[in-house]
């Protein structure tokens, strides 16, 4: 057993339904609704499930992006729920997500190159340019784009290369901790496979842990070192990876299990 | 004849020092009925050749295309500002690779759909009875209370089965999907592509799939174009292309699909260099 990097305790996250002409709050979506789970440090958690389960407002409730209804997240054994601002600010450094739309999530009037130099200019301030420079065209290599690109703006790439940016701009502070929702979905195969070996290999070099939220099953089976599997705000499955798949126990798995296309 | 035919067509793109020749002289068609599906490369020119199809593409100078495109015979090339705001939606309509980028952020997922509807169908009494029809084929649970969300209040896939919807009120002759199941999980991917192989075949409507996913190729296209770097390397028949692919980008390509149960220490990547070369 490995020591948990992250420990999720009945986190809720109820969002209110306005509606009306006052726009009153006359209803909730239960977006979360109390799901435990914890990640290993340096291991692989995968994160799978229907569409809409809930899966990207864990992520971004665990990054502060999603108001938190109840519940607590520890991270490397603080709890961090409560902290102010101030208080969380060193963590934005250990922990990045990658965004699963990153047509949304990548700033348009800024290139590639300040995208990725934002996140290193706030967390590593006494960082000369020349080595921003540096470091930014040696991420946007790893991610299977070329230097010579890191001047245009995310309108020039297409869906795929878009999504590379997004992953080299959460690399690039050296995080412990990454949540990748979807990062492979717009990729070919080689590509994604390329990235997905890239994680691995960050993962064996610097003992990253990751939370990895994917809808491509064999993917999936491939990085996790254990599953989480989620439907209606809910976890109805967890176990390694490999139980999951060869003896799977809830009928939400089966269904799905079932479900992947073959070729 | 072809429904759609295309020929020739070569786009570019001029940047501030540098100039991007995405396609470089592609040549394909469609008819009626039929379902096809383009693979490849990331940036291999897959999205900006569907969007050369309305014309679509940034204007000059930032983009330069050539070729003929030819829907029934009709150079696209030659219409009219109006007659391609006709064309779009109702006789080709798209799923757009990035939902975000073509949902408006300001109105309800339910007004984008029903101004959809009232473009396309003008004579349609209960609008509103429609949308929440179309929501709920496309699998959104509780679709009277969820047609009044905004699109950020929806979660990716969600946004994703809106645009689909919104492609399928328009009832086009020819789809153009572009990766409309990524966000999906598989239970509900099988629902929307047997939704799409319903109406494929009630309205003789003819698709182009964009897609990375040769589970859904496998299942549901009839021919296949394979693009590398601006160029189709390949074409023909889903079981031919598949089980017997010709070109070494195909294979190679082919060769890394990750599959379900079969633990590899690494995954698969193409070669590049050796691709290249040989
Ligand atoms: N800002 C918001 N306001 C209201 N509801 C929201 C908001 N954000 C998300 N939701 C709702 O919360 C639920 C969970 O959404 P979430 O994005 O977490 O799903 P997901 O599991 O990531 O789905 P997908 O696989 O489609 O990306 C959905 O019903 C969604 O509509
Ligand atoms: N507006 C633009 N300006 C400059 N270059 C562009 C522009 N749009 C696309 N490109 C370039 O054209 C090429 C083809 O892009 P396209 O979006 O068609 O790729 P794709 O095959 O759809 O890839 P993906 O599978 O990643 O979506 C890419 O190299 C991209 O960088
Ligand atoms: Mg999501
Ligand atoms: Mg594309």
């Amino acid at each position: 057993m490995n020591a948990s990097l992250l420990e999720v305790r009945d986190l809720k996250v109820h969002y209110p339904v306005r509606s009306g002409f006052l726009r009153r709050v006359n209803d909730h979506v239960r977006a979360v609704d109390g799901v435990s789970f914890s990640c290993r440090k340096g291991k692989t958690t995968g994160l799978v499930g229907e569409s809409g389960s809930g899966k990207t407002t864990i992520g971004r409730a665990i990054i502060r992006l999603a108001p938190i209804t109840s519940g607590s997240i520890h991270f490397d054994d603080q709890e961090i729920t409560g902290l102010s601002k101030g208080g969380f600010f060193p963590l934005r450094k250990r922990m990045q997500m990658v965004f699963q739309d990153p047509f949304n999530s990548l700033n348009p009037r800024m290139s590639v190159f300040q995208i990725i130099a934002e996140p290193l200019e706030i967390h590593f301030p006494q960082m000369s340019k020349a080595d921003r420079r540096k470091r930014a065209a040696e991420l946007i290599d790893r991610v299977g784009l070329s230097a010579t690109q890191l001047d245009r703006y995310p309108h020039e790439f297409s869906g795929g290369q878009r999504q590379r940016i997004g992953i080299a701009r959460a690399l690039a502070v050296e995080p412990e901790f990454i949540i990748c929702d979807e990062p492979v979905s717009a990729l070919d195969v080689s590509i994604q496979a390329q990235i997905v070996n890239l994680l691995q290999d960050l993962q064996q070099e610097l003992g990253l842990t990751y939370l990895f939220i994917a809808h491509d099953l064999a993917v999936v089976e491939h990085i996790s070192d254990d599953v989480l599997v989620m439907t209606g705000g809910k976890i109805v499955e967890q176990a390694s990876a490999e139980a999951i798949y060869a003896d799977p126990q809830s009928d939400y798995t089966k269904k799905l299990l079932e479900a992947v296309p073959k070729f | 004849m072809s429904l759609l035919e295309v020929n020739n067509l070569k786009i570019r793109f001029h940047g501030r020092d540098e100039t991007v020749e995405a396609v470089k002289g592609i040549d394909f068609t469609l008819n009626e009925g039929e379902t096809l599906a383009v693979v490849g490369e990331s940036g291999s020119g897959k999205s900006v050749t569907a969007l050369s199809l309305t014309r679509l593409l940034p204007p000059a100078p930032t983009c330069q295309s050539s070729g003929e495109i030819r829907l029934d015979g009709r150079d696209i090339n030659s219409l009219s500002a109006r007659e391609l705001r006709k064309l779009r939606g109702k006789e080709i309509a798209y799923i757009f690779q990035e939902p975000s980028s073509s949902l408006n952020p300001v109105f309800t997922v339910g007004y984008q759909i029903a101004e959809a509807i009232k473009l396309h169908i003008p004579g349609e009494k209960d609008v509103t009875g429609r949308v929440i029809d179309a929501l709920k084929a496309v699998g959104i649970r509780d679709a009277e209370k969820r047609y009044k969300a905004y699109p950020h209040e929806m979660s990716g896939g969600m946004q994703q089965r809106v645009m689909i919807a919104m492609a399928l009120a328009c009832e086009p002759r020819i789809l153009v999907a572009d990766e409309p199941t990524t966000a999906l999980d598989v239970t509900i991917q099988k629902q929307i592509m047997d939704l799409l192989a319903e109406i494929r075949q009630q309205r003789k409507m003819s698709i182009v799939l964009i897609t990375h996913n040769f589970g859904i190729v496998s299942g549901f296209a009839d021919r296949v174009v394979v693009m590398f770097r601006g160029e189709i390397v390949e074409q023909g028949q889903t079981e031919d292309v598949l089980r017997n692919p010709q070109h070494p980008y195909t294979k190679a390509l082919i060769a890394c699909i990750p599959r379900l149960g079969s633990k590899q220490e690494r995954l698969t990547t193409i070669d590049y260099e050796s691709l290249v070369s040989s």
